[in-house]
């Protein structure tokens, strides 16, 4: 009698798989590694290739024998999220072992412990990246000077520089600041995938055109910050950043992109998608302005991957003909 | 099972009344035996502060200043060796702040110790060893008056703990500001 | 009631902190080093134990209506008594575990055992059931503090196995306790089913 069996709508059918977009996404990750190998050269490289082989492996090693299914690493999915945590990550070679426990916690914790890829409630790469954040506050705190295109050898933290967002918190925004033209391409010290706004938006655009991230997030949460933070700039500029530098610096642009538009914990409608973009940016300057750390991309996202099952309740579609 | 007390007024009145009596008064013997080693343990961690921050005392002798504790350092001739100062600010990283520092007769930093922490641990919460004499940011025998004490960042000569200028600006500030409670200690 | 059974409950079938999930606000925050969460599951087990030995004595006097307070009233003696004993002869650890040794008296484990044991049985089993239960309690905290302070720190009951370095400050602090606390129930409670 399986003839009579049908299952409920919608029955379109399309070619987009996990697989596919997943790939896609790795696609448009590249840029940003072009950008991070440039700049940090085998140290970014290194790093990034560690920590994609120590996902892969988790994953492969959590499902092969705790889990005891089909290996799912075919996915892309565990690549996708090893390249989001090597982004985050400053390129020094303490990284080098560090990010091997950010994928540990990543995977295991963010991830297959809440039931693998489409059960997690948050972004597997914002729980390691966090994690190494309050595990490891030096390291993970510790930033290279940026030098000359490619360098070969490994940097460590005896030529360490500073990021803009930490020179704001610590000296005020009098103390001298990059260009925003430096901000645009990169050439300023911070995170392997975040310096180069120019790399993340030709990553987005790719996205956006392969339709596997909407605009809502990315224009909703720069948008808030830029907002917020420009109306801060106008009360008092002494105290406050100027809005471009804001959206241009630390992760703001490689979060809003990449990170918010995750599928899994992000809103399914429209308007719960800018409701949840829109709250990152009103958190990310919250927190940067005046909580205790000088970034906040990541507690922000984090924060509203938390009240996603309830936009997605809150902002359901309408039924038509009820 | 044992037949049970009904549940009277009188029982119930009485049961309570007689419990907690019984219990008032156990915990006023142990309270009488307890209460010397209490107060003994508490003065001697003032004590212990003192003597790690000060050395070659043989009396003390206490004053206050501003609010602040003050515990005189004198020899056995009567001169005055130093002073070991309680001062504190809500500066740092995780609130208050209380360190008690000792300065000799010169006012230069014999010594200092942490009283009431709230920096993290394994970051701020190195400050106990950080500033000391083998450690990396050793403010000891430097003098801050005229001086202050400033980390590198601010133009100064000492090493904040690495990841932590909030807690390092923070003790900085309290030795500075120990320092000009001891100098108008002197006048 | 055999002797054996109590003691596998208290220890293992009915453990307080992987089974029952009782007092959990103590077995988080006192559990950053393996010491301290050793120091907390004895003071506890010294307070279950005398709490359970005197509410069997006295459960036929203790009119139902007020039980409750009855063995709030018996159960905070002895938890003051643990505080100022500690705080006149082991004042060090009583700085760290200092709030939390006040806050037994809301463990639901002391009270739990009360209600649910010491009031219905007699006054060796119940002494058996606080001692066990305690030590149930007590086991477990020293195993989170140990994982904890390993992770944390590098540090194996305060002494360092790795020179210098640091741990995963995280363990330490009260994310990585839910986290940890989370990790070990889970594998402690698979090695339970299996056995």
């Amino acid at each position: 009698m399986n003839l009579l069996n049908i299952s409920g709508s919608p029955h379109v059918h399309s070619d987009e798989s996990t697989k596919k977009i997943m790939w896609r996404v790795n696609l448009a990750l590249m840029p940003m590694l072009i950008v991070a190998i440039a700049y940090f050269g085998i140290t970014a490289l290194l790093i990034s290739l560690i920590s994609v082989a120590s996902c892969v492996l988790f994953q492969w090693l959590i499902e092969k024998f705790i889990l005891k299914v089909d290996t799912t690493i075919w996915d892309g999915s565990a690549i996708v999220t090893g390249l989001l945590l090597a982004f985050n990550v400053p390129a020094t070679v303490d990284m080098m072992w560090i990010v091997v426990i950010g994928a540990l916690v990543a995977i295991g914790v963010a991830k297959m412990a809440f039931g693998g890829l489409g059960k997690n409630p948050f972004n597997p790469a914002i729980v390691g990246r966090i994690f190494l954040l309050i595990s490891f506050p030096v390291q993970m705190t510790t930033w290279p000077q940026v030098g000359g295109l490619f360098p070969m050898e490994l940097l460590t933290d005896a030529t360490s520089g500073a990021t803009p967002l930490g020179i704001i918190k610590e000296q005020g925004v009098s103390a001298g600041l990059p260009q925003a033209w430096d901000l645009f391409i990169g050439h300023v010290g911070g995170s392997l995938g975040e310096v180069s706004a120019l790399a993340i938006l030709i990553g987005a655009i790719y996205l956006l055109w392969r339709r596997i991230i909407s605009w809502h997030i990315p224009v909703a949460f720069i948008g808030t910050a830029f907002l917020f933070s420009g109306l801060l700039w106008l009360i008092d500029p002494t105290t406050y950043v100027d809005p471009v530098v804001t959206i241009l610096t630390g992760g703001i642009m490689l979060g809003a992109c990449f990170m918010a538009t995750d599928m899994v914990t992000s809103p399914m409608s429209k308007v719960g998608q800018l409701i949840f973009g829109c709250g990152c940016g009103l958190l990310t300057i919250i927190i940067r302005n005046w909580g205790a750390y000088p970034e906040g991309v990541s507690f922000a996202i984090l924060i509203m991957n938390c009240i996603t099952p309830l936009l997605n309740r809150w902002c359901k579609p309408k039924r038509f003909a009820v | 099972m044992a037949k049970k007390a009904q549940s009277t007024l009188i029982n119930m009145l009485l049961s309570l009344t007689v419990i907690a009596l019984v219990a008032a008064a156990a915990l006023a013997a142990l309270n009488a035996i307890t209460a010397a080693p209490i107060a003994n343990a508490q003065k001697a961690k003032v004590e212990n502060a003192i003597s790690a921050v000060l050395p070659n005392f043989d009396k003390l002798q206490d004053t206050a200043i501003d609010g602040n504790i003050c515990h005189i350092g004198i020899d056995s001739e009567g001169n005055f060796v130093g002073a070991a100062i309680e001062a504190g600010n809500d500066k740092g990283f995780g609130g208050h702040l209380q360190l008690m520092v000792g300065f000799d007769a010169e006012g230069n930093v014999t010594g200092y110790q942490i009283l009431e922490t709230h920096e993290t641990p394994g970051l701020g919460a190195k400050a106990d060893k950080w500033f000391q004499n083998d450690g990396k940011g050793s403010v000891i025998g430097l003098n801050p008056n005229g001086n202050e004490l400033k980390v590198k960042k601010d133009g100064g000569d000492i090493d904040a703990i690495s990841g932590s200028t909030i807690t390092s600006r923070a003790f900085l500030d309290i030795v500075n500001n120990a320092s000009s409670l001891f100098q108008n200690l002197n006048h | 009631m055999k002797t054996s059974d109590i003691i596998k409950n208290g220890l293992i079938k009915e453990n307080p902190t992987w089974v029952l999930i009782l007092g959990m606000c103590p077995t988080l925050a006192t559990t950053t080093s393996a010491i301290n969460g050793m120091s907390m599951g004895l003071a506890t087990t010294f307070v279950l134990m005398m709490s359970n030995i005197v509410i069997s004595l006295l459960k036929s006097v203790i009119p139902d209506k007020v039980r409750i307070p009855a063995f709030i009233v018996i159960i905070a003696t002895f938890v003051t008594m643990v505080e100022m004993v500690m705080k006149a002869y082991l004042p060090a650890l009583y700085e760290n575990l200092g709030l939390f040794i006040a806050l037994i008296v809301v463990n639901c484990i002391v009270l739990g055992r009360a209600e649910a044991f010491a009031s219905k049985n007699n006054v060796w089993h119940s002494f058996l059931d606080g001692l066990f239960m305690g030590l149930g309690f007590t086991w477990a905290l020293t195993l989170l503090g140990m994982v904890r302070e390993l992770l944390g720190t590098g540090s194996f009951f305060g002494h360092s196995l790795i020179g210098g370095a640091d741990g995963m400050l995280m363990m330490i602090l009260p994310p990585g306790g839910f986290l940890c606390l989370g990790l070990l129930m889970a594998l402690i409670n698979h090695l339970r089913k299996k056995c």
